[in-house]
Parts: structure tokens; sequence; C-alpha cells
């Protein structure tokens, strides 16, 4: 045999090993994909999930795995838009991810969730609030860990008719999908209540330089509040607005505004504004020990969805070692059934997918801050 | 060569640049926590890019006014551009399509899914290149709301799906045909209107059409979009996600081939000579007998079939659509490809669109630089070689004399 | 009636915004013919700047009216050195070229501009500090119109008045009338028509950055892409007066404003857009050339 057969089949042997080696290592760990805005205008919304899959997988790892297999995360960009999540769902799939965590934007969720349910993977969402995801029945594969906007909707309604009395409402929304969502249920909700009257119903352009017009004709309105559905940018517009003109209109908005940057932009018109956010969960034992985590891993405070993204992570993997395999109908069996110790409590999902026991309940700017009113 | 002077000259370019970036690239402020941030290291960067970058286009001068006075001389012959001397030698570019056309039928059979997955949307890209490349490259119609067509056409497919039930192949002739109609309703008021003013309206169309789609909600589903729109048929055939996956990439292919098919035999034929002569002189144009009016609504309802058609593709690959993938960006971009393929050149426009559509997807770690080169590439293109990566290449027809 | 007046009131604040832009596309375009879709961009510029050299200021303790002079200095001067630079960058080397090349130019420069804030500041909304002040005097019309909104239209009816008189009577508006008229003639009366250029897009850039500054100051709030948006409408309301004509660019602004929100308040904020970019088609189909602007002949 000659020199240089013998260094093929070496190369060829050590490249067979390498391959056994690759495949065996595959076999040996669970994927769980990570989907979602990392990068663009959206990224912030994006960014702490995958912080917190991170520190949820490097505990599990710590500790030994799942049932004895490492924890691989693939993490991939969409930038929320909805053609780039079909790419991004069609790379995790070929690269047979056994669960994603994602994706962050209810419309990128939506175009990427006919891949994945094709796929037969289950898929978990910190954020995306669009009620058809799961009410429609057309995701069995979906489950998520925040309530959706229908929720939210009924809360602020409630909040407004039964707690402030209020007869006359303004809705008010960012012509966006999560705004005009959140809006027209608004609408739906009062109309259903037969105790208050929808007075005005409008979408505002977002962006645009001045809001004066549009304050007036709420104005004229006769308007006890403004329910506002969209985010902060534009809230703190309007409201500035509003008061600047010397309206005393309550102004109740969404959890797109239950954000400090609100307050901190519209300063002291912000006074006495209400939002829906998620409860209030800095008790809960899990949510401080992730926190604290967070804090010590990166020196600053964790971002949007985050205590959603760790309860995600927790009760994927969690489902995954009930289940003993990564059989997609095992795991949901045990995500449908059993608890699990999350950031907001014991949870387990309902038939549609929404988690129980995540709700909004309401806030109003006291002082500068968020203080929780329910 | 560079001489001492514009080593000077390069140090107060370098300066200029610091001082002018010096607000916005070296302080961030953080005006509720009143905190400013220095960044001197950038004013560095700015300073050194600055320097080399006049350097690099002084001398790129130098050697192209050197080279122009030699030819001038007669002391060098002209050189025929290198995409020129490939495109006119059969023998170079025969062997040449026939690689890159066996690369195209295999590369599902190569590559993961994923890949194939990415290579459509960049074929769509080519696709709407050439079709906007009817209007802007052949024509001269500035035109900033091309993405208003392939609007229409994906919630053709969409909508028509949704209440009747239309497959896939029913609803590719009609968007198409559906978007040549807006193409000429957009035409018709228009057609007065000179380049600029023709820019800003055909802006504001764009604009339009996707803030009804936005706000019609009985019509269109506002903007939280229609979700489960079928993937195209084969006689009915299920398939699984990557069979269909590779079936569209296909589709694309045979679409792609059509496209240049089309698009090259109106380039020669009467109506795309007609294009050609309006675009260098409309008043020419008119003494010469042609209908100012008849071309330019051809070349809009062109142009906007191929996006209608491409749309309804758009729609069955991602199976769902929403107003906000159809924003005035999506027409710089498209318009991006053309300018940099070289405007009216169908090979130029090609591989344009696969450069300014893969090379970001493969450079994921760049991606928040995407916009910037993309604006930035639109800027140099125009100032440096305004022809494009391919010009096109007109029919010269010789007299011999005898 | 109240209703009409305040709607009025809120058509004319919005009118007088847009006019603080459009005056920039008007005068670059009256000079060599150019959409110069950057300009936009150059507002938002010199609104960041502001942001950035009031909050400096503010830290280091200057009191409240240095600031705002300070502030206005800094801006109009660092957006004037962007507006220039631009020119010199993209659109000088394209003077000969055809129609398309600078446009499109243009329209790379604005792409380009935005993604460098994006890059070199903030994605976010940045809150802008109130720079003008509550007037006492206003309180009793507060329902009806605010201080800012007061300072922005009487600043723009200034700038207007100022700018006219500019180009009527002095050497440097003769000059730029001349150039505006014909680029070559004027070249041969000795007019250096490059510094002609320079001197258009750095008094446009400088207004638009008062423009910015006053306006962020209203909205309080800022971020990378306000400039595109405030940038098409402006231009879109300069195209609709007859772009190229200053008293056209402050009229169309004003029309643009006024249909705004009197389709606001009368018919649906839903459709305000369609209902401005609908005005525009309009009356372009029936004055091609806009409603003060000159129907310009070709001659071959």
């Amino acid at each position: 045999m000659n020199l240089s057969v013998k260094i093929t089949s070496f190369c060829a042997a050590a490249l067979l090993a390498l391959g056994l080696c690759t495949s065996a290592m595959a076999a040996d760990t669970i994927k769980i994909g990570v989907a979602g805005a990392h990068s663009g205008d959206l990224a912030s919304y994006g960014l702490p999930t995958v912080k917190a899959a991170e520190l949820v997988a490097a505990d599990i790892n710590a500790a030994g795995g799942i049932n004895g297999k490492k924890v691989e995360l693939l993490v991939e960009d969409d930038v929320c838009k909805p053609e780039v999540a079909t790419n991004t769902a069609t790379k995790l799939v070929s690269e047979g991810v056994n669960v994603v965590i994602g994706h962050i934007c209810s419309g990128a969720t939506k175009a990427a969730l006919p891949i994945y349910r094709d796929a037969h993977v289950i898929v978990m969402s910190p954020s995306a609030t669009n009620p058809a995801l799961t009410q429609s029945g057309d995701y069995p594969n979906f489950y998520r860990t925040i309530a959706s906007d229908d929720a939210q909707a009924r809360t602020e309604v409630n909040f407004a008719i039964n707690k402030l009395g209020v007869k006359k409402i303004a809705v008010i929304h960012d012509k966006g999908d999560y705004g005009k969502g959140l809006a027209e249920f608004a609408k739906k909700f009062i109309d259903d209540s037969g105790k208050a009257k929808v007075v005005l119903f409008e979408g505002i352009t977002p962006g645009a330089v001045d809001y004066s017009a549009i304050v007036q004709k709420i104005r004229r309105s006769g308007a006890d509040a403004v329910i506002f559905g969209g985010y902060h940018p534009e809230a703190s517009k309007i409201v500035t607005q509003m008061r600047k003109k010397r309206m005393k209109t309550i102004f109740i908005s969404d959890d797109g505004v239950k954000d400090d940057t609100f307050i901190k932009v519209a300063g002291k018109y912000a006074e006495g504004v209400y939002a829906t956010g998620p409860a209030d969960v800095t008790a809960n034992p899990v949510t401080r020990e992730y926190r604290e985590k967070y804090k010590k891993a990166y020196g600053d405070e964790p971002g949007a969805f985050f205590d959603n993204a760790v309860a995600a992570a927790l009760a994927l993997t969690n489902a995954i070692a009930k289940a003993g395999s990564t059989d997609p109908a095992a795991i949901a069996k045990v995500l449908h059934t059993e608890d699990v110790a999350t950031p907001f409590g014991m949870i387990h999902f309902d038939k549609h997918g929404d988690a129980t026991g995540v709700g909004f309940t309401m806030y109003q700017v006291r002082d500068g801050k968020y203080v929780q009113v329910q | 060569m560079l001489s001492f002077k514009d080593f000077g000259r390069a140090c107060v370019v370098a300066l200029w640049f610091m001082v002018l970036t010096f607000p916005l690239m070296v302080i961030k402020v953080n005006p509720i926590d009143r905190v400013i941030t220095w960044r001197w290291h950038n004013m560095v960067w700015v300073g050194v890019g600055s320097f080399l970058c006049y350097l690099a286009s002084r001398a790129w001068q130098i050697h192209r006014d050197a080279r122009l006075r030699r030819i001038r001389l007669g002391q060098e012959e002209e050189k025929e551009p290198l995409s020129r001397r490939i495109l006119q030698n059969p023998s170079i570019y025969r062997p040449l399509l026939a690689a890159g056309a066996l690369f195209f039928l295999a590369f599902p059979g190569l590559f993961s899914t994923y890949q194939t997955n990415i290579m459509i949307t960049a074929l769509m890209y080519v696709v709407l290149g050439l079709g906007l490349n009817i209007v802007v490259g052949v024509a001269g119609l500035l035109d900033l709301g091309y993405v208003a067509f392939y609007a229409v056409g994906a919630y053709a497919y969409a909508l028509l799906n949704l209440h009747f039930g239309l497959g896939f192949w029913t609803v590719l002739p009609i968007g198409g045909l559906l978007a040549a109609t807006f193409g000429i309703l957009l035409g018709f008021p228009v057609l007065r209107l000179r380049g600029d003013y023709l820019a800003i309206v055909t802006l504001g169309f764009g604009e339009i059409i996707r803030l009804i789609l936005e706000n019609w909600n009985e019509f269109s589903h506002g903007p939280s979009g229609i979700s489960n729109i079928p993937r195209p048929g084969f006689f009915g055939i299920q398939m699984s996600l990557d069979q269909s996956i590779t079936y569209l990439y296909y589709l694309m292919i045979g679409m792609v081939l059509f496209t240049i098919f089309v698009v090259n035999r109106l380039q020669n034929s009467r109506i795309g000579r007609a294009w050609f002569a309006l675009r260098e002189d409309e008043i020419a144009c008119q003494a010469m007998g042609i209908d100012k009016t008849r071309t330019k609504l051809t070349a809009f309802a062109l142009g906007a079939t191929w996006a209608g058609m491409v749309g309804v593709i758009f729609a069955a690959k991602t199976t769902f659509v929403n107003p906000a993938s159809f924003t005035f960006l999506e027409s710089a971009i498209i318009l991006c490809i053309v300018v940099l393929g070289g405007m009216g050149s169908i090979v130029g426009v090609i591989i344009a669109a696969l450069v300014l559509i893969l090379l970001p997807e493969y450079l994921r770690a760049f991606s928040e630089y995407r916009m910037l080169v993309f604006g930035a590439v639109l800027v140099i293109m125009m100032v440096f070689r305004p022809q494009g990566i391919v010009a096109n290449i007109r029919k010269t027809y010789r007299v011999e004399e005898g | 009636m109240d209703y009409f007046v305040e709607l009025f009131f809120s058509g004319l604040t919005r009118g007088s915004i847009y006019a603080l832009i459009a005056l920039g596309y008007t005068m670059v375009y009256g000079i060599i013919g150019l959409i110069n879709f950057a300009h936009g961009e150059i507002y938002m510029i010199g609104a960041f700047t502001a942001l950035i050299v009031s909050t400096v200021l503010s830290i280091f303790g200057f009191p409240l009216p240095a600031i705002i002079i300070l502030t206005a200095l800094a801006a109009a001067i660092w957006a004037s050195a962007y507006g220039y630079t631009v020119e010199k960058l993209a659109y000088r080397p394209l003077r000969n070229a055809s129609r398309l090349s600078p446009l499109i130019s243009a329209i790379g420069m604005s792409i380009f501009l935005q993604n460098y804030v994006l890059l070199a500041q903030t994605p976010d909304f940045l809150p802008f500090p109130a720079l003008i002040p509550d007037f006492d005097f206003m309180e009793p019309y507060a329902g009806f119109i605010g201080s800012s909104d007061l300072v922005i239209l009487v600043t723009t009816t200034v700038i207007m008045i100022l700018l006219t008189l500019l180009i009527k009577f002095t050497r440097t508006g003769k000059a730029m009338r001349a150039t505006a008229q014909d680029r070559k003639m004027a070249m041969l009366v000795g007019i250096n028509v490059d510094h002609v250029i320079s001197i258009t897009f750095i008094l446009g850039s400088a207004l638009a950055a008062i423009g910015g500054m006053l306006i962020a100051s209203h909205i309080g709030q800022i971020n990378f892409y306000i400039g595109f948006i405030a940038g098409i409408k402006a231009f879109t309301a300069a195209v609709l007066g007859g772009i190229g004509s200053i008293p056209g660019a402050v009229l169309g602004s004003f029309i643009l404003g006024l249909t705004e929100s009197f389709a606001t308040g009368y018919v649906s904020s839903d459709y305000e857009d369609v209902f401005a970019f609908s005005l525009l088609v309009l009356i372009l189909i029936f004055r091609p050339s806009g409603l003060l602007g000159k129907a310009t002949i070709e001659k071959v």
C-alpha cells in the first residue's frame, strides 16, 4: 500500500468517525429554537427572550441536562417580519429543533406557525398576543405565556366602566396590528356591556407631526375617557396635547404604554394615566431568582417579556423532562395537565394553549411611577 | 500617482468629517437621566475612514484621467468593459450560462431547504427587478410606488382564495391582470407629469394602497393580515414542507426564465424601442410620431403585471400577508436592484438582485448595516458608475459600404 | 362654529410645521431642479443636534435663554454643514447627468442618513426638552392654540418674509434668481454658480434645523424616522403649491395642513393621509405645475 492510498484511507476513516461523532452528538442534545427580532428597531423586544433562554439552558446543563441530554439553543433572527419569519422557521425545522421559544411579534408568529405545524414542532411565544393565534384552533402546536389582547381589552373596559363609572368612551388606535386589534375588542366589550357608549372610534397616523385635530375631536365627542390601543410614542403625544389643551379626560391604555419611557417622555402630563400590564410578580421567588441572575450576568435590568420568556423556557424544558421524550404529543400532554413553577406562579395551559393564571391588572401613573391600582 | 498635495487635502477632508460627525457620532445623551456618554473612539474611526476613502477616490480619479488622456492621444486602445467582452463572445458566455443553469437546476438537491427558501426570495426579487426595469430602466419613468402592485397581487390571491376558494394557478394570471389594471389606473392621471412630479405621485399612490389595506378591515382584514393561504398545488397532490418548497423553487425558476424571455423580446420590439426613445427624449419621440400616452401606459401596465404575479407567489410562499410587508422601503430595495444592476440591463438586474438579497442573508451579523449600505450603494453607483454593474448594450447596426 | 375654529387652528399649526420644511425643498428645486429627498433627513439631524447640544448645555448649568440661542445656532451650523457636504458629495458630480441620476442619488442619501443616525444614536424615541415655555398671556386661549404653536406660526411667517426679501433685493438673491433662470447664462455673466448652489443648500438646511428644533420641542420627542415622515408631507406640500415658488410652498403647506385637519375633524382620521395624497393627485391633474408654479415650456 503506497503512502497516498494510506493517507486517503486514513482521511476517509477520520471523516467517517467525525461524521458518526457529530451525528451521535446531535442525537444527544435537545434542540430548542429561539426565534424573534434580534436586530433592527424592534430588537429590544426580542433580545431579552434570548437571554432568558440562555440562563435557563445554562442552569439545566449545569445540573446535567434533561434526562441526561444537554440542551442546545438555536437562535435565529426574524426581524419581526412575516416574510423573514418563514425563512427562520424553515431553517429551524431543517436543523431539527424539538421545540421553539418564539416568535416575538404576532405577525411573524402567524406566518411561521404553519411551517412548525406541518413539521409537528411545539412553539411557545412569550409575547405574541393576537387572540386568533390560540382561539382560532388553527394551530394546535401553539402555546403562549402571555395573556391575549382580548383579556387586556376586557381588563381596560371593566376597569373603566365598573371602577371609574364612565359613560362615554372614545376608542383610539394607531392602525397597527396590536393597537387596532385591541381597540376593536374594547369597542365590542363596551357595546356588549350596555353600561357605556363608544362615542368615537378612530385610528391615528403614527409619526404624524401634530395630533391636535384628533384631540379636538375627542373633546367634541364629550368622552369621559379615552381608551388608546398602541404604543407609547403616540400615547405620550396625545396625552401631552390633551393636557396642554386643558382637557382632563381620563386616559386608559395598554401594555405598549406601560413602559417607563412613557413617563419619562410625557413628563408631568403622564400623571394620572392608566395602563394595563402584566400582574406584578416581583414577590415570586422564581421571578426574583432569574432577575438576579440576569443582573449578575449582564449588569442591568432585564427588558421586555423577560419573565414571560423564562416561563416559556421553564414550561417547555419541564414538559420534555416529565414526558421523558421529545415526542410532541407527549410534551403537549404534560403542558396541558401538569403545573410548573414559573415567574407567574404555578401554571399549565388550557385547551387553546393559553397559560392559566397569566393575566393583566391596571396600573396608574402616580408621582412619576406606575402603581398597581387593582 | 498620488501627490503630496493629495495627502494634505485628505487630512483636511478627514478633519471636516470629524467635525461634521462630532455631535452625532461622539456624544450620546440620555436626556432623562441627564447622562452624557463621550465616544471619542468613533471620531478616530471617522477620521481614518474618510482619509482613506478620499485617497481611494482620488487614486481612482487620477487613474481614470490618465487613461482617458492616453486614449485621446492614441497611445492606448479604448478597452471594452469586461462584462461586454463576456456578453459578446459566445465561446465565453455559453459555458458560463450552462454552468449557471446547471447550478440553479441542482440547487435544491445540493443545499438545505432553508437555502432553497432564501433562493426563492432572491428569485422573486429578480422578477420584481426585471419588472421595475421596464418602467424605470427602459422607459425612464421613476416609479417609487412599485410595491403597490406587488401588494395588489398578494392580496388578490389571499382574498380570492379566502372568499371564492380560487387556487394558485387561477389567481396567478388574475393577479397579473389586476396589477396591470392598477398600473393603467395610476398611469392615466400621471401621464402629463414630468419626472419628479411623477416620482412623488407614484410614492403617494403606494402609500394610499397600503393605507387602504390597513384601514379597510371589512375588505382586507386590516393590519392583522390574512393567514393560512395555501401553497401552490400540483394536480392536487399533498406535499410535505420540503417538497412544496422545492416545487416552489422550480416554479420560480420557470417564472424567471419566462420573465427574461418576455422582457428580452419586449426590449427588441417596436414598443421596446419606443420606450428607449421616450427615455432619451420625450419631445423628439413625439416628433417621430410615437404615441406618448400609449407607450407610457403600456410600460406602467407591463411593469405592474410582473409585480402582481410575484405578489401572488409571495402570498403563496409566506402563506400570510399583512400591509406591513408593503412599505416604501420595499420599493426602495427594488429600485436599488435596478440601479445597481444597470438600468435597462437584464443580466445586470439579475446579478444585482442575487447580490443584494443573498448577501444580507448570509451576513446576518452585519444585518444592522444593511440599509446603510443600500443607501450608500445608490449614491456611489450614481456618482462613479451610473451605468450599473453591467451596462446595457444597445443593439448596434452597421451598414457595410460597398 | 367653535369646533370649526379649533380645527382651523390645528390645521394652521400643522401647515406651518410643513412650511418650515417645505421651504428648503422648494429653494433647492428652484435653483437646480432637483428634489432633495435628503432634506427631511437634514431636518431630523438638526433636531438631533439640538437635542444633544441642549442636553449638554443644561447639564453644564447654562440658563434657559442661553441654551435656546446656542442650541439654535449649533443646530443651524451643523445642519448647514451636512447640507453642504451632501450637495458636494452626492449632487455636484451629477450636475450634468440625466435627470434621474441625482434623484436616485438623493433617495440613497436619505436612506443612508436615516440609518447613520439610527446606528450612531438610537432606534428608540428620545424625549425632547420643552424649549418653548408656556406664555402666561396665552392661557385664555390654551384650548385653541398653544404657545409653541404660536411660536412656530410666527417663525414661519417671519422666515417667509425674510426669504422673499433676500431673494428680491440682495445680491445673493439676484444671483440665485439668475442661476434658477439659466445656469449657463448666469455663469457667462460672472456668477459663481457652484457658490450660489452651496449657499442655497446651506440656507435651506439652516431653516430645516431651526424647524427641527421648534417642532421637536412642540412634539416633545424625536427618533431617526421623523425626517422621513415629515419630509414626505412637506414635499407633497411644496409640490402642491408649485415647487420652486416660495409663497407657493407656504400656501401648499397651509392647504395640506388644513385639509388634513378638517378631514380628521369632519370625516375620519383613518384616511387622513389618503386625503392628503388624493388632493395632491387631483391638483396635479388639473394644474400639472402646482398652484403657484410656473408652467415650463420645454424648448428644443
